[in-house]
């Protein structure tokens, strides 16, 4: 009698696979928690948009709060050896992991977001962040009275210490007098431990706030000492509507889109994706109505002109925070020295552990 | 009236139902919530299963990540035995972890003789996690400061410190600036078993339950730190030095923590990263509990438990459950055990009040 049962069992698992086989399956390694608000949120959203795109050619799964290194690497193997034919890995610390795994399943296609290696079936994805950040310096240089901003950020890594320099050249651009003041939080994701650094910039005479962390906690406490703020990730007015005044926010629905399609036409090919605002992955979000008209006006255009490849926020010349230059005037930094960069411009009070 | 009332002794039958009720509890409890998400739980269940048990990478899995599990609470059988409560298993296990790339890393980096590295990369992994633990034993020991705190207290310390590290001067300098070291040399790294995942490092779990079996239930030590669990005034008046025993235990809990931050640097992890550990010390201390301090079910306890864990993942996967239900599966789990803890050292006696009393 046992074995009517298992065959049963075989039996319908066969038919299921043969009902859902024809689906593309496409599942999203995620470092937080969805409701984040921020960083994970950015690539739900990313991937409620293929949902919508593809409809039932496409079926999507998450898995989130993820920890990184061999844990995720357990979790990743589990879905490629259950049949998920695409893999979004979203945080840069899963990707040792993913390439193991890769090389362990080559006919799975593997994307990991934020880091540089690649092989024949694991594309390296990232969008250039420090594009909207510039923009979003400049509102930042408008808006302070005090010439304080404050910037409660991550981890001291190369892409968070990217997105500062290119807010403080913002800055710089339209008020050369303020500084940019950096907090570590040593977290991507822990509201109480962010709202706590940006009250201790707020103390300190900070009087526009900004983040490189995943959740609006930033946002609210700026609102509370009756500062401005700027988000990250997505749109986070909703959290802070006397204070927010812009983010520059991912739209992953952009790339995955791209993805996919490629995937269904049998065209994909492993790459290594660093998309900037011309390709849609990187914005800066809705300014609200807190931004003076002629900012807004500044802003939308400085941003047609770094779309257009007419500026680059990196140009020369380019000073470090001990007077070294960095990038001479006329040249623009290239893509290896942004990818690695471990120094704060001129206008940035902080310091990176070494 | 519910009154409480010491029991004189607890039958093994009585101590196993206790740790399969709790989990049968967390299941029913967290199947409730499944429920109310609109997943059967049966389905679900099902899964959960499957996976871990049911699949050859899902089991390999499981047991790669059972081993640091698993040491870490075979460590904890003996302070746990005499009643010293070390909470620090989690940073005992980094710091065996660091131990161990120090050793791979810094000290024997061009060692090609892959029998010694191994076994050199695990001495260190085993004296930095028991120095992790000295310190707590030594304070607990001799200033008779709380040991609960003091544990808790120095894993946030190790994590700091590996976290100094990978962002500082240990950095691997061609990773593009990311928190992390380089990759352990080619002798440093574990063989497999096949095409598996498992490392030899599985080799170590039985007989480190050996060990401990052995230490506890047949070396004459193992009766002082019973008699001292039992009551430390009548171990000092049987002439036991229950602060050197205590120190002892400590030592070897964190030696075993620390063996297996070495084995999982050099069998799964091979690099320190920034955010690597998933709480396997704490993970560690239910397992220790579930397994009631026995050795031979610690082992078993540890590969089911982890089991459960990894499951767990299928559920979020297949089910799209937040995270969160498997924090609630695994805090049921700790508070039934607690609760249990205290049913099989009390009875709960429902006291009627006597005729001539007055309310």
């Amino acid at each position: 009698m046992k074995h009517r049962g298992f065959i049963l069992l075989m039996v319908s698992l066969l038919l299921v696979a043969v009902v859902f086989g024809a689906k593309l399956k496409v599942a999203f390694v995620y470092v937080g928690p969805v409701g984040d608000a921020g960083w994970t949120y950015a690539h739900d959203m990313g991937r409620r948009h293929i949902e919508e795109v593809f409809g039932d050619q496409i079926e999507t799964k998450f898995i989130e709060s993820v920890p990184e290194g061999a844990e995720s690497e357990r979790v990743i193997r589990s879905l490629a050896a259950q049949g998920y034919d695409v893999i979004f890995t979203t945080s840069f610390g899963y990707m040792d992991a993913t390439l193991n795994v890769a090389k362990q399943f080559p006919k799975t296609k593997f994307l990991h977001c934020s880091g540089y290696k690649t092989y024949t079936n694991m594309s390296a994805y990232f969008g250039r962040m420090y594009e909207p950040r510039y923009l979003s310096g400049l509102i930042a240089g408008v808006m302070t009275k005090s010439n304080k901003i404050g910037y409660v950020a991550a981890h001291p890594i190369p892409e968070v210490i990217r997105g500062i320099n290119a807010f403080a050249l913002g800055v710089k651009a339209v008020n050369p007098e303020a500084k940019v003041y950096v907090v570590w939080s040593n977290t991507w994701y822990d509201p109480a431990t962010e709202k706590e650094a940006a009250i201790s910039l707020l103390n300190a005479g900070c009087d526009v706030i900004t983040q490189h962390q995943d959740s609006p906690a930033p946002q609210q406490a700026a609102q509370e000492y009756g500062a401005y703020s700027i988000g990250y990730n997505s749109d986070m007015s909703v959290f802070a509507p006397k204070a927010y005044l812009t983010a520059p926010v991912w739209n992953w629905g952009v790339y995955y889109e791209k993805v996919i399609r490629e995937v269904l036409n049998g065209t994909w090919k492993s790459e290594n994706f660093w998309g900037g605002m011309d390709t849609g992955v990187v914005d800066l979000g809705p300014m609200t109505d807190l931004v003076p008209a002629g900012t807004q006006n500044l802003v939308n255009a400085v941003k047609q002109a770094i779309i257009a490849k007419k500026f680059h926020p990196f140009t020369g010349p380019i000073y470090d925070q001990e007077g070294k230059l960095r990038i001479p005037a006329g040249e623009v930094a290239s893509d290896e020295m942004l990818l690695s960069m471990d120094w704060f411009v001129d206008n940035v009070v902080g310091t990176i552990p070494k | 009236m519910l009154r409480l009332e010491r029991r004189e002794s607890t039958s093994k039958t009585f101590q196993i139902a206790i740790s399969v009720l709790t989990v049968v509890l967390a299941l029913v409890v967290v199947g409730i919530l499944l429920y109310f998400f609109g997943v059967n739980p049966i389905e679900a269940y099902k899964e959960m299963f499957l996976w871990p048990f049911g699949n050859v990478y899902g089991f390999s899995d499981t047991l790669v990540k059972s081993i640091p599990i698993t040491l870490a609470a075979l460590g904890l059988i003996f302070p746990f035995q005499m009643r010293v409560w070390n909470i620090g298993a989690e940073g005992q296990f980094l710091m065996g972890a660091f131990g161990a790339s120090l050793a791979a890393l810094y000290i024997f980096p061009g060692l090609e003789n892959r029998i010694l590295m191994v076994l050199l990369v695990s001495m260190f992994g085993i004296i930095f996690g028991s120095l992790w633990a000295a310190i707590p034993g030594l304070m607990k020991a001799y200033l008779r400061a709380d040991e609960i705190v003091s544990t808790i207290m120095l894993n946030y310390v190790a994590l700091l410190w590996i976290d100094y590290l990978v962002y500082g001067p240990w950095k691997d300098p061609q990773g593009y600036n990311f928190p992390m070291t380089k990759f352990f040399p080619d002798a440093a790294w574990l063989p497999y078993f096949g095409q598996t995942q498992i490392h030899a490092g599985i080799i170590i779990l039985p007989l480190a339950a050996f060990f401990a079996y052995y230490l506890t239930r047949l070396s004459p030590w193992g009766l002082k730190i019973k008699v001292i669990g039992d009551n430390e005034k009548t171990a000092w008046y049987a002439g036991i030095n229950v602060n050197r025993e205590l120190f002892v235990a400590m030592l070897l809990s964190g030696a075993l923590a620390g063996l297996g931050g070495a084995l999982h640097m050099m069998g799964a992890q091979h690099r320190l990263q920034h955010g690597f550990s998933a709480g396997y010390g704490y993970t560690a201390i239910i397992v220790a509990w579930l397994g009631k301090l026995n050795p031979w079910a610690v082992l078993i306890v540890g590969i089911l438990f982890t089991g459960l864990l990894v499951g767990n993942e299928q559920l979020q996967i297949f089910f799209g459950i937040p995270i969160s239900l498997i924090f609630v599966f695994q805090g049921v789990v700790l508070l039934g055990l607690l609760a249990g803890e205290i049913l099989s050292r009390y009875r709960i006696k429902f006291a009627r009040k006597g005729v001539g009393e007055n309310a």
